[in-house]
């Protein structure tokens, strides 16, 4: 369990996040929903010991990610940023091994490369391998990096929305694949999402934030209706029922 | 080799390795050519001197090789070097100071062994200060770094030059041959210590290089990988500083030199590991000052010093740099 206590920052007098508690619980695959500049990116920069907030904090399980060593929390949380720009000239190959360095510093074992192999597979990635990232699309960087975060094989994942630049089939496939880790590897994976639907469709949990303020978090049922997603987004949404999904609608 | 590597990723590393081997080869080359072609007096006394003038160049050529590979990659930027920041202007300033509050009389008692202890210690202490501050404030902006290491260069080498105008001549005097401590003669006892002190540098650099390849990938990939990034980066700062003032020490500040020669190790390596790519750049270090030097003494007669020829080419390679990476 991820737990975010009393979490809040401020940039330049602007309150971003105001005394935000959130539970992000074991097991689950949890979605962090909201308009922009609602401070999800900040939440999760926070979660992931990228932030540092100005009071407040944050524990996964019994380690509290401001006191805890920074290789061990490596251990127990991965983490996939939005901005992913290298200084560095890396093969596909090359930084998914990366995801490895928690364990191995560096010193790669026929384990860490048995688990890198997988990671590559998984992704669908084995043809572009030892493509340099450079030469990739933008959805085949987002897949590599996602395989650099399968890789380092910890408890906990957080990903910043993950389907970015990613299409239909390719980010139905990914939702599909973090479920299937949550619910067969026993994995805990957090996520910001742009649209609520695949939140709807895929999670456990939502936790909805605007203005920097929780201003609800459950189960889809009780998120994915058109009181609660008019509230967090500031239009009218209606809410279908398509063959049990419930699909927001707000196009018009 | 172990499994997990491809036979392109093998036949990428097989080259990597050859390109080190030829460049140290190479620099061996260039090293005995300096050291016995071109002898016209005294054969032993020509050997003495220039067996001194190669150590020079050697140790000089492999602090900068390694400590501006090194620097690039802790700031994140292929066009930030310690040179380009302003480090060995601030090795003059240092000195120059010293010998302004102290006077040379204090400064003549000292050994050149305690001196350049002293100096490398004093620029150590007072460029880690300087650039961990800098570095924490302004990481994500590469032109406000480039910007304030340019106006630091021509801060520190107006201030030197103010306060060595500020000396008594005779003070004057003990600091220039303290300076640039004439190559033409290079002292023995000099060049051991600060061959000492460049050797110590490299070793304290062995166990942070595979967390050097992890910090490339910026300040957050590396946290989020566990790297302990302030640690590995202060203690980088610390070495770059060390091997800055040694090769300072001996051939004088050299601006550009190491720019060219990092850029050139990746370039010629293609590689981000930075085992081989610290050791790559080592050798071209020392293959472009022992060639530098060579056409000087040999081409020029010494007209035109060595920082000179260096800065020419250096100073055009920095610009072209500079305006493929911001597109001016």
């Amino acid at each position: 369990m991820i737990e975010l206590s009393g979490v809040t920052k401020t940039y330049d007098g602007q309150a971003v996040l105001t005394e935000v508690d959130v539970t992000i619980p074991r097991g689950r695959l949890t979605a962090l929903v909201g308009p922009n500049g609602a401070g999800k990116s900040t939440l999760f920069g926070i979660a992931s010991r990228l932030i540092v907030a100005d009071a407040g904090h944050v524990t996964v399980d019994d380690l509290d990610i401001a006191r805890a060593r920074n290789e061990e929390v490596a251990r127990r949380l991965a983490v996939l940023r939005q901005d992913n720009t290298l200084a560095a000239r890396l093969s596909v190959a090359d930084l998914v091994r990366f995801g490895r360095f928690p364990h191995s510093k560096g010193r790669l074992t026929a384990d860490d490369h048995r688990i890198v192999a997988a990671a590559i597979a998984e992704l669908e990635l084995e043809p572009f391998r030892d493509r340099f990232l450079d030469q990739l699309s933008g959805g085949q960087r987002q897949r590599a990096f996602i395989a650099m975060v399968l890789a380092q094989d910890t408890d906990y994942v957080l990903l910043d929305e993950p389907l970015n630049n990613l299409d239909l089939r390719h980010s139905v496939q990914m939702m599909r694949r973090l479920r299937s880790l949550v619910d067969d590897h026993a994995k805990t994976i957090a996520l910001v999402l742009h649209d609520v639907n695949f939140a709807s469709a895929h999670a456990d949990h939502i936790v909805a934030l605007r203005d920097g303020i929780v201003v609800a978090q459950g189960p889809p049922e009780q998120i994915i209706t058109p009181e609660v997603l008019s509230e967090v987004y500031e239009v009218d949404v209606s809410v279908l029922d398509h063959d049990g999904q419930r699909v927001a609608v707000y196009f018009r | 080799m172990p499994a997990g590597y491809s036979p392109l990723e093998r036949a990428r590393r097989r080259q990597t390795v050859l390109t080190i081997v030829a460049l140290i080869v190479l620099a061996l080359a260039a090293l005995a050519l300096y050291q016995f072609a071109w002898v016209t007096g005294s054969w032993s006394y020509t050997m003495n001197l220039r067996a001194r003038q190669v150590g020079a160049l050697v140790v000089a050529g492999v602090s900068v090789g390694v400590s501006s590979v090194v620097f690039q990659t802790i700031a994140g930027s292929r066009i930030l070097t310690p040179g380009v920041m302003g480090f060995d202007a601030l090795y003059v300033l240092v000195n120059t100071f010293v010998v302004f509050l102290f006077g040379s009389a204090t400064f003549m008692t000292l050994s050149v062994a305690q001196l350049a202890v002293v100096n490398t210690a004093a620029l150590t202490l007072f460029g880690v200060l300087l650039f961990r501050g800098l570095f924490r404030r302004h990481s994500r902006n590469l032109l406000v770094l480039v910007l304030i290491g340019i106006v630091m260069g021509a801060l520190f080498a107006s201030l030197s030059s103010f306060a060595s105008r500020l000396l008594s001549p005779d003070d004057y005097l003990s600091l220039q041959s303290a300076l640039f401590a004439s190559f033409n003669t290079v002292d023995a006892t000099l060049l051991a210590v600060v061959a000492v002190i460049t050797l110590m540098g490299c070793a304290m650099l062995v166990p942070v290089l595979r967390h050097l390849d992890a910090i490339d990938l910026g300040f957050e990939g590396a946290i989020c990988l566990g790297v302990p990034y302030h640690r590995v980066v202060s203690w980088c700062l610390l070495v770059v500083t060390a091997l800055v003032a040694t090769a300072t020490a001996l051939v004088g500040p050299i601006t550009f030199l190491g720019l060219v020669v990092a850029n050139l190790a990746r370039q010629l390596l293609r590689t981000h590991r930075h085992r081989p790519l610290v050791v790559g750049s080592a050798a071209i270090g020392v293959v472009s000052t022992v060639i530098g030097q060579l056409v000087v003494a040999r081409l020029l007669n010494q007209s035109t010093p060595l920082a000179v020829v260096v800065n020419v080419i250096g100073g055009i390679y920095f610009l072209a740099l500079v305006m493929r990476t911001v597109r001016l």
